[in-house]
């Protein structure tokens, strides 16, 4: 370990090619330290390729990787101060809980390597399972002892493969909470990979979403919930109804008038990206409501109706055929049914506006590719 | 024979993974001291085995290569029974060794439970015992006056070895008989053991939904069981069948001068009539028809992961 | 008869298993044999003579420790020189790779009596005599590819992830080999080792073509008594031997499975 860089976790112009397949493709992105930042993309987006690179498991084909002004682009993988909880956590199977643990603190022949593994183990409240071999674990105690592994090395960064993938769903909420504890006690910069944009909005302060290689938007949450730059972040990140509108007018008071399907509807000018004129109106399934309330409203019938305790989900047939989700509290409100004309109406500025010249249902269905 | 190569390497060339393909120097360091060892005491005695069989004159004068290749018709037309011979008994070794393999291998993967690690050692540690002093206990175990023998006499089953011709003046010890149980025996483990682990792999609920889908037993074990069993059956028959057929202790210890297998031929004439190029001719051939036969197996039975 | 029925298979499987074992247990009852003749194929009448004198027939001790040192030397440089190539095999893309499996699986498919004579036209054309040395070259010769298949089974379903979170976490490649690799391979190192071990051991053929007067092994001893008399040692040391194997895969099998449970 010559040296200990610390800061910003820079990736610049960074690509990686497979052969004749670019898994990743010139990747700007800056991670600002103690930071927890989510990649988080469809399987064979290049995300689990980026983290790879990150951990110098695998060799960018160009492009540099900064920690602080340090670049540790081309820096073999045992000496960067960097560390990864791997997917399926690789606990090594021949060793106990503590060994597994103090392995890292051990190559670097700190001494005190075995208090600080306990002390580690401790954190994440397994410290009784010390002397106990890994396949005598439950999965999620193996996943908090790969955690323990990694971060009582105190790197710069630790980068997290998908941790709570092979966890049950309650288990996955459990150690998600936990995982945010972890990372604002000891303050390392955490960057997850993750297909689940449930996940990824839970825990990360900022997402960045990718796509086939590329990065498509980078934020924190709510600003990619309420404002998705394009129909695949749109479409991945939670529902989308997106209706085919062409903008006619600027009206007053910050709002601008479009057409949709022969229906006039208002939206904010200030969401309209320059220069486009046809456009995909988004509103999300809770912002549309099943009542004239909305000053924007179109009339429709309803195709479905799923009740899921908290709320129900209605598919609402529009005029022209297209059929929009609504999501409606179960606050005591009459439920709608199968085959009831509706109206269907929502506030003026809730919405989200993206140049219809892109694929309407991009994000929409996994592309079946293994994750690179 | 790109096939036989496959039938070794189908598993370790899909899993090979793709690291550090930079330090391109490494593999090859890792092999050369092997291969050498293989290039110079397999393949080089290849070479001088060919080269021997076709040189011409006798031991105490000295060889000289003359490139006759008429040794191998001759050869060929004088041992052609014992070669043949050798293919037969192989093959029944083969055959009834899958026969009785089969089922013990079967139960154990999958039906032992808590006696399939017992099962696994007493399968395993006769193997690491001598094969010639098993081989000499064959002829105790057959001997006139004993069990076996007297088992065979009183239900008649003598006179069916008899008329099949497997054994003569009804004794079972030096016949054909005997020979073809001895090899059976002694590869038995050679059989068992890839079986048992290609069985092993067998999840038991590919059986069960078999069965509920409505296949009988033998259906069930036709369709399903079998041909996943199938890359161990082939290095199980592979394994018996090649040392099988060049193996002459069985002949010799359990058999008569009718039951002669060819590696005794060559045997003798290398080490007692010192006729090196016919036994080296000799050697040859065998090689080429277990190569050949192997490939074709192997290419027919179109697996790819064998050993 | 359905009882029966039921358990056909067990029948079957506990029958084939007799048949393995019994011409051992034959070996184990006549080491205690007091033969008539030079042959000792007849039960006669008890005697622990042999046991308490196994070195009693000429000449046995002697190939039996010529038979045990080519054996662990032949084991040995096979289990070095085999496992270096199954980790070339299992852990490394290169070219060339079906040339080498050609190469290692061609021993195993040719016949013993092959080997053994091509290995004598080699030594006779070298003019290099016959002997010790010989035999232990060829045996490590025949050795080497069943090594290399018992490491390789065991190096190609090690997870590769395992060496990757070894250099994350700061081991550079020797150690990573050295803690991680190597430990997760010793199994399969191990097997390859002993069955190794057990072919050397136990090899006629390929011994006998190379072998001088002066280098009988013990299966040469085995063989030579067989045509002038079998002494009642040999049985001892058959018995001897199987109850070695026995508890050495017996600690075997207690090793493994207590790392199945526990590792």
């Amino acid at each position: 370990m010559t040296e200990h860089p610390s800061g910003d976790l820079c990736l610049e112009q960074l690509s990686k090619k497979f052969e004749s397949f670019t898994a990743v493709n010139s990747l700007d992105l800056t991670i600002p330290e103690g930071s927890f930042f989510a990649l988080l993309g469809p399987s064979g987006c290049g995300k689990t390729t980026t983290l790879r690179m990150i951990a110098g498991l695998e060799d960018p084909t160009s492009g540099t990787i900064r920690i602080g002004d340090v670049d540790i682009t081309h820096v073999k993988a045992h000496r960067r101060n960097v560390n990864t909880v791997f997917q399926s956590y690789a606990l090594f199977p021949h060793m106990k809980i503590l060994d597994n643990v103090a392995f890292g603190l051990k190559r670097r022949g700190d001494k005190d390597a075995m208090r600080k593994a306990q002390e580690a183990l401790d954190l994440v409240e397994l410290g009784h399972t010390a002397k106990k071999k890994p396949n005598q674990l439950s999965g999620g105690m193996q996943q908090r002892v790969a955690l323990a592994r990694a971060i009582v090395n105190r790197p710069n960064v630790l980068l997290l493969d998908e941790p709570l993938g092979a966890l049950d769903l309650k288990l996955r909420r459990q150690m998600q909470i936990e995982l945010k504890r972890i990372q604002s006690e000891v303050g390392i910069t955490f960057v997850h990979v993750t297909h689940d944009q449930e996940e990824a909005m839970t825990m990360a302060d900022t997402v960045a979403v990718m796509n086939a290689g590329n990065l498509e938007q980078v934020g924190p949450p709510a600003d990619l919930y309420d404002h998705p730059a394009s129909t695949f972040v749109a479409n991945f990140l939670g529902q989308s109804n997106l209706l085919t509108s062409r903008v006619t007018g600027l009206g007053g008071d910050g709002l601008a008038t479009a057409d949709c399907h022969g229906h006039e509807i208002q939206v904010a000018a200030e969401h309209i990206p320059t220069g486009v004129r046809d456009v995909f109106v988004g509103v999300r399934p809770e912002k549309l409501r099943l009542d004239r309330s909305g000053r924007n409203h179109l009339d429709g019938t309803v195709t479905d109706a799923s009740f899921a305790g908290v709320a129900t989900q209605y598919l609402v047939r529009l005029p022209w055929g297209h059929e929009v989700t609504v999501v409606q509290p179960n606050d005591g409100s009459p439920r709608a049914r199968v085959g009831e004309s509706v109206d269907v109406s929502w506030e003026p500025g809730s919405e989200f506006v993206l140049d219809a010249s892109q694929d309407q249902d991009a994000g929409m269905f996994d592309t079946g590719l293994r994750d690179a | 024979m790109p096939s036989v190569g496959a039938a070794l390497g189908g598993g370790g060339a899909t899993a090979a993974p793709a690291q550090r393909p930079r330090r391109n120097w490494v593999p090859y360091a890792l092999l050369l001291p092997g291969l050498l060892w293989l290039a110079l005491f397999y393949a080089t005695p290849m070479v001088t085995l060919g080269s021997q069989s076709l040189q011409e004159g006798n031991v105490y004068d000295g060889f000289v290569f003359t490139g006759n290749l008429s040794v191998y018709p001759q050869a060929l037309s004088e041992y052609w029974p014992q070669l043949l011979r050798s293919l037969g008994y192989a093959a029944t070794a083969t055959f009834f060794g899958l026969l009785l393999a089969y089922p013990l291998a079967y139960f154990m993967a999958q039906k032992a439970g808590r006696w399939k690690n017992i099962m696994l050692i007493l399968v395993i540690a006769p193997f690491f015992t001598s094969f010639l002093i098993r081989t000499l206990a064959w002829r105790i175990i057959l001997s006139d006056g004993g069990v076996v023998s007297d088992f065979f006499e009183r239900t008649g089953l003598i006179n069916l070895l008899e008329w099949l011709t497997l054994t003569t003046g009804g004794t079972l010890l030096n016949s054909k008989f005997a020979v073809m149980a001895g090899l059976t025996y002694n590869f038995l483990p050679f059989m068992i053991l890839p079986l048992y682990a290609a069985l092993e792999r067998l999840d038991p609920r590919y059986m069960e939904a078999a069965r509920d889908l409505y296949a009988s037993g033998w259906q069930t074990f036709r369709h399903v069981i079998w041909p996943l069993s199938l890359p161990g059956v082939v290095a199980g028959t592979l394994l018996t069948f090649i040392p099988a057929t060049g193996d002459y202790i069985n002949s010799r210890l359990l058999g008569n001068t009718q039951t002669v297998m060819i590696g005794q031929v060559i045997d003798s004439l290398f080490l007692r009539v010192l006729d090196y190029p016919q036994a080296a001719a000799l050697s040859f051939i065998l090689l080429i028809m277990i190569v050949t036969l192997v490939a074709l197996y192997v290419r027919r039975a179109g697996t790819e992961e064998l050993v | 008869m359905t009882w029966i029925k039921r358990h056909l298979l067990a029948f079957a499987a506990l029958a084939v298993l007799a048949y393995l074992l019994i011409p051992n247990l034959v070996v184990a009852i006549f080491s205690f044999n007091d033969p008539r003749g030079r042959y000792n194929y007849e039960w006669n009448e008890f005697s622990a003579a042999a046991w308490l004198n196994p070195c009693g027939s000429p000449g046995l001790c002697e190939a039996l420790g010529l038979s045990l040192r080519i054996g662990f030397i032949a084991a040995f440089v096979a289990t070095v020189l085999g496992t270096l190539v199954a980790f070339a095999l299992g852990r490394h893309r290169f070219r060339g790779r079906s040339g080498t499996n050609l190469l290692i699986f061609m021993p195993m498919a040719t016949p013993e009596v092959v080997m053994g004579s091509s290995l004598l036209t080699l030594f006779v054309m070298a003019g290099i005599p016959s002997g010790a040395v010989n035999i232990t070259i060829a045996h490590i010769m025949f050795c080497l590819s069943f090594v290399v298949v018992a490491v390789k089974a065991r190096v190609s379903s090690l997870d590769p992830r395992l060496e990757e979170a070894a250099a994350d976490l700061g081991a550079n490649p020797f150690q990573t080999f050295l803690r991680v690799t190597l430990p997760l391979a010793a199994p399969g190192i191990a097997a390859g080792a002993l069955l190794a071990f057990s072919l050397s051991f136990d090899d006629y053929i390929i011994t006998n073509f190379n072998a001088s007067p002066s280098s009988i092994t013990f299966p040469m001893y085995v063989w030579g008594a067989a045509q002038r008399g079998t002494p009642v040692e040999i049985f001892v040391v058959g018995t001897v031997m199987f109850l070695i194997a026995l508890t050495v895969v017996v600690i075997g099998q207690m090793l493994s499975s207590r790392r199945d449970r526990k590792a």
